[in-house]
């Protein structure tokens, strides 16, 4: 059996490893409502990752963070300008960016850290507990004793979700993703608008990256994303295109992962690798049993 | 209003120094052939392109507004007190009604404020909108009307209305055209976009025809006819249609008790709840429906393309059937494909294993040839081709395999006077030669001028009018007024 | 028509690949430079280790480029049917893990008959690994992109899960397979070149690839399906979801082809990172092949020669190979761009 101590531990192991996910689906919520669909944010959370290794060994966690961000927004800047500037094959060009940012950042590490990787040098970001909200039986340990960066994420689900329903840049956002000739002919500038949806998606992607490395892995190595980028799109999918909705797909997702942790710890014979394998899996099972024919932006990755 | 404006895309001039002018309180009619420049002048009066040249003024309550280039975009546009009704619906169907109003109007107000705001335009309009409903679950002409809410939502004084009667039935058009003459007594002043002259008569003051990119006249109505007004617009004359009595014979379709669906969607949706009828080699049968009550389920069943699942009842067809898509280029012909592979695209159900290309571009060359399409050759892309003799090539295709029923969906949409004719022509040709041909038109004139007899179809009933029924009955009937039992 | 067109369209895209191979090339040295590489012995260990002499070019740059020619013509195959198969990768690993099976039973088959049984396996697995994304497009409507692109992840795990387990050589202490039987392997092209026949068998893929897709019916839905599927449905009143799935179907199982290949042509054996990201680089193979299958067979020799230098740099300057993944990058997007210039 699995006694109290493992299921708090799993709990809030699933909520640490899902943030990344969960911080890069909300991002790419907002970019797919504005009918993007970024298969760069791979590459934009692997860039992320490696600023944020590389600007916490240099000038601490504060400055890891910038980085990321910072390096997450460039390649989604780069994506932008031949996706949405240059109105290439979406699906392609995201495939493009995620290919540069690994070569990139395999090239950049080797010279940093050589081949044996960033080391545990790097400063982390402890966990916080918050006060009152922390004492909280399981839900306290769960949600309230985690990373700075995952309180942030819990921030980022109600400013997307406000920024996509209450505001009129929202409105004009999701009028880009269902009818862009019908936005434009309203007076909205269809090109201005998906970039910045693809700059905030990417400023995610980057922060996803942080994360990771900063409150959760604690080095850089190279290709260390693993496909958490593409499988943040499918958790867009899952949730419904809401804010909401692919945080808790984004939980979901966190606790499939964290399962690996917990059945090594009560010693389990089964391979470990279905544990690797089963996040991907359970997507592919959502995607069939949930979404199936379930609408996105009706004009999801069609150049305008 | 719009002062010598010059547009050019590329190496084609749109507009050549055209000027237009709208004085509140009169309705101005647009006329001129399709490529003629109107939408593109509308759209530069929208702020929706930058002129290459020419100013767009607006005199307004509080002053003068002169743009030296056009409007730099719709927002501008609106602020300055104009309004669009474009030829295509532009709402969003996944977005509310109030959010659809809200952003055309460019309000910063969102959720409850923003529906308060809408319900107050809509309410007094006068018009049976609920501004909570998403724009999908709308009918075609709530949607019409929601184009003109939007329209002036932002306190427009000056409407662009672009061919907005197109999709509507005579007594929808008819309430439109009240309408737009009590905006123009209120004040307002309104630019009509049409191609139906006696809507020209029935409520403008003044009319503007254009033809390739200039200005060909200019006057007031009271001072023209029907006959000055399409000379001006095609620059000469149209020759008569001809009308021959029809010569039928044997029964090629017949349906009995039919009913039927699209598969695969739920069972309120558009389909046929009930026809009856017959049509015999030789003559023309017209259909005449407003979009989505039916008849393109009907005439896809009778080309057996698309899947649709008769239900009950029974319907023959003699083929084989010439089937003409009202989409050209999207399901008439593959843009990117050569015109021999196009017309292989007819005929591959048929095709064995190995094709036998040298053939193919002969038969190719010689259909282009026998039907007058102008293209350069069986290698030209289809995307090559204008409109019209893309339209052209997708009738010799049909007619190529000796078809005894011909179908065709809208066969002349956003053609030219002159491509209208010729393919009403090929129309009149195949039913000469013995095929049965039952065509649809959205505008009920050109059902009206080709038929020999009309189905009516209005939700999912199929009826047969006698011949000389009066216009606006055929059109009452279109919107099912009368009971059908 | 005249010939002369084809063949000055010929030229101009030989120069534009030209052109996209020079550009990765130079903003490659570029990123060396800020990394603080000596630019010059890694840009001449990436020429050499392609280029450098006939062995090289042999046994090396065609030996990698052989898979990603396979895997360009599956890209290229799937992406005429409108479909975008993302998970080459997972079915290449589908495929290996396939044929290293069957290769570790055929002790005693004849060479013929073992090769043939080998293959099989590897092009049953990719199919396999396809049906999946096949069945959810065609049933629900959900898109291959997606499910294609986490099915390789998932492929990844089961070579490493083969190579720990039930795959594993004897001695239970590597992470590899045993060998496989030698009447399963595919003879060598010359004595002492690493050369295999798979690599004629990827240029008669090339062949019968583009005679199917010019010549035949069965090429010409498929391309149809691809280019106007209303048309295709309307018009030429074919099975659009089937012939689409269909060709991903095939995309998938010649993708395991490949794995095959690899397996009974190079390694002889399954282990983990057989293929160094093949999967997404015959994506920019396909591309700059633009979908043309003779086109595709020359820029997979291309990119085998990147490859191959890329090892070659990694190894005799102490660049990352991944570094070369920049060059992939930057040929794909100025491909995407110039082609949309010309569209």
């Amino acid at each position: 059996m699995i006694d109290g101590t493992i299921a708090v531990a799993f709990a809030a192991a699933a909520v640490r490893v899902g943030t990344p996910l969960g911080i890069a689906a909300i991002g790419e919520t907002v970019v797919e409502r504005s009918g993007v669909i970024n298969l760069g944010i791979e590459g934009a959370m692997l860039a992320g990752a490696f600023g944020a290794a590389a600007g916490a060994a240099e000038g601490g966690v504060v400055v890891g963070v910038a980085a990321g961000v910072v390096a997450g927004l460039i390649v989604a800047a780069l994506f932008a300008a031949i996706a949405v500037g240059a109105r290439v094959d979406q699906i392609i060009a995201g495939t493009a960016m995620t290919l540069g940012a690994t070569g990139l950042t395999g090239l950049f590490a080797q010279r940093v850290w050589g081949t044996t990787g960033a080391g545990l040098s790097l400063p982390t970001l402890q966990t916080v507990r918050l006060p009152l909200l922390g004492s909280i039986p399981f839900v306290g340990p769960m949600l309230f004793r985690q990373s700075v960066l995952t309180y942030a994420g819990y921030l980022i689900i109600p400013i997307a979700t406000w920024l996509l329903f209450h505001t009129r840049f929202g409105l004009e956002l999701r009028a880009c993703g269902e009818a862009p000739t019908a936005a434009a002919s309203a007076g909205v500038r269809v090109a201005r608008t998906r970039t910045i949806a693809t700059l905030l998606g990417g400023a995610c992607a980057g922060l996803a990256g942080v994360s990771l490395v900063l409150a959760q892995v604690g080095t850089f190595t190279e290709r260390m994303t693993g496909g958490r980028g593409f499988i943040a799109i499918a958790i867009v999918a899952l949730g419904g295109w809401h804010p909401r909705g692919v945080a808790a797909a984004a939980l979901l997702f966190g606790g499939a992962t964290a399962l690996q942790y917990m059945f090594q710890a009560v010693g389990s014979r089964v391979p470990y690798q279905l544990f690797v394998a089963l996040p991907y899996l359970l997507a592919l099972a959502v995607l069939a049993v949930a979404v199936g024919r379930r609408r996105g932006p009706a004009a999801l990755g069609q150049p305008h | 209003m719009l002062h010598e404006i010059s547009k050019s895309f590329g190496a084609t001039v749109a507009l050549s120094r055209v000027s237009l002018s709208v004085v509140a309180g009169q309705v101005h009619a647009l006329l001129g052939e399709n490529g003629a420049g109107k939408s593109t002048l509308m759209h530069v009066a929208y702020g929706m392109l930058r002129p290459d040249a020419g100013t767009v003024t607006v005199s307004a309550a509080g002053g003068i507004a002169t743009t030296t280039h056009g409007f730099p975009s719709p927002r501008a546009a609106r602020a300055a007190g104009i309004g669009m009704v474009h030829q295509h619906f532009t709402s969003i169907p996944a977005l509310t009604v109030c959010e659809n109003i809200a952003l055309t109007a460019g309000w910063t107000e969102t959720g409850r404020a923003a529906e308060r705001r809408a319900e107050s335009v809509v309410g007094r309009l006068g018009l049976p909108l609920r501004v909570s409903d998403y724009v999908e679950s709308l009918s075609v002409q709530l949607r019409q009307r929601l184009e003109i809410v939007k329209a002036l939502a932002a306190n427009a004084r000056i409407l662009l209305l672009d061919e907005p009667t197109a999709v509507l039935a005579p007594r929808e058009v008819d309430e439109l055209l009240t309408f737009v003459r009590e905006f123009a007594l209120g004040g307002g002043a309104v630019v009509l976009i049409t191609h139906k002259l006696d809507e020209v008569f029935r409520v403008a003051d003044r009319v503007t025809v254009m033809r390739r990119g200039e200005v060909t006249l200019r006057d007031v109505i009271a001072k023209q006819t029907p006959q000055s007004l399409s000379r001006a617009m095609i620059g000469a004359d149209l020759p008569p249609p001809i009308r021959l009595e029809a010569r039928t014979g044997d029964v090629l379709v017949r349906a009995s008790g039919l009913r039927l669906q699209r598969r695969g969607v739920a069972a309120n949706r558009a389909g046929i709840e009930g026809a009856d009828f017959s049509v015999r080699a030789g003559e023309v049968v017209g259909v005449a429906a407003i979009e989505g009550n039916g008849q393109r389920e009907l005439l896809r069943a009778i080309a057996s393309v698309d899947d649709i699942a008769i239900t009950t009842g029974s319907l023959d067809v003699a083929g084989p059937v010439g089937f003409i898509p009202e989409d050209r280029t999207t399901e008439g012909l593959i843009p990117q494909f050569t015109l021999a592979e196009n017309l292989l695209l007819g005929t591959i159900a048929r095709s064995t294993r190995w094709l036998a290309w040298p053939a193919l571009r002969a038969r190719t060359g010689e259909l282009l040839r026998a039907h007058d399409v102008r293209a350069s050759g069986p290698d030209a892309a289809a995307a090559t081709l204008s409109g019209g003799n893309q339209q052209k090539f997708v009738f010799a295709r049909a007619l190529a395999g000796k078809p005894r029923v011909v179908v065709a969906e809208d066969p002349t949409r956003g053609l030219d006077l002159r491509a209208t004719q010729v393919i009403h022509e090929r129309l009149r040709d195949a039913a000469r030669q013995g095929a049965a041909v039952i065509v649809h038109s959205s505008d009920l004139d050109e059902v009206l001028a080709l038929a020999d007899r009309v189905l009516v179809v209005a939700r999912g009933q199929v009826r047969e009018l006698p011949r000389d029924t009066p216009r606006d009955v055929v059109g009452d009937t279109m919107l099912a007024l009368e009971s059908v039992a | 028509m005249s010939i002369a067109a084809p063949m000055r369209a010929g030229a101009r895209d030989l120069a534009h690949v030209a052109g996209a191979f020079g550009l990765g090339v130079v903003l490659l040295s570029a990123f060396l430079a800020i990394a603080g590489f000596h630019v010059a012995p890694a840009l001449s260990a990436l020429w050499n280790g392609a280029f450098g002499s006939w062995d090289n070019f042999t046994s090396a740059a065609l030996v990698r480029a052989t898979p990603l020619v396979i895997l360009g013509l599956a890209f290229t195959l799937g992406s005429k049917a409108g479909t975008l198969n993302i998970g080459m990768e997972g079915q290449f690993a589908a495929g290996a893990i396939g044929t290293t099976w069957a290769g570790l039973h055929l002790g005693g088959v004849p060479p013929v008959l073992a090769v043939a049984v080998a293959l099989a396996g590897g092009l049953i697995a990719g199919a396999a690994w396809v049906a999946l994304p096949v069945i959810l497009r065609m049933k629900l409507g959900v898109s291959e992109v997606i499910t294609t692109l986490l099915l390789n992840f998932v492929g990844v795990a089961a070579v490493s899960y083969a190579v720990t387990g039930p795959l594993q050589e004897p001695s239970r202490i590597y992470p590899q397979s045993a060998l496989i039987a030698p009447a399963a392997r595919l003879p060598h092209l010359a004595a002492g070149s690493r050369l295999h026949l798979g690599f004629i068998f990827a240029i008669i893929i090339a062949g019968l690839l583009s005679l199917l897709l010019k010549q035949t019916a069965w090429g010409f839905r498929i391309r149809s399906v691809g280019a106007g599927p209303r048309a295709a449905l309307i018009i030429g009143r074919m099975p659009v979801a089937t012939i689409a799935a269909t060709a991903l179907l095939w995309s998938g199982a010649l993708a395991g082809f490949g794995g095959a290949v690899e397996v009974t042509g190079v390694s002889y054996a399954l282990y983990q990172n057989l293929s160094p990201g093949y999967g997404f680089t015959a994506i920019a193979v396909a591309l700059l092949g633009r979908l043309q299958p003779t086109f595709v067979l020359v820029a997979g020799v291309l990119f085998g020669a990147l490859e191959a230098g890329a090892a070659a740099m990694q190894r005799d300057a102490g660049i990352p190979a991944v570094a070369v993944q920049v060059v992939e990058a930057v040929v794909i997007i100025t491909v995407l761009l110039t082609a949309r210039r010309r569209a």
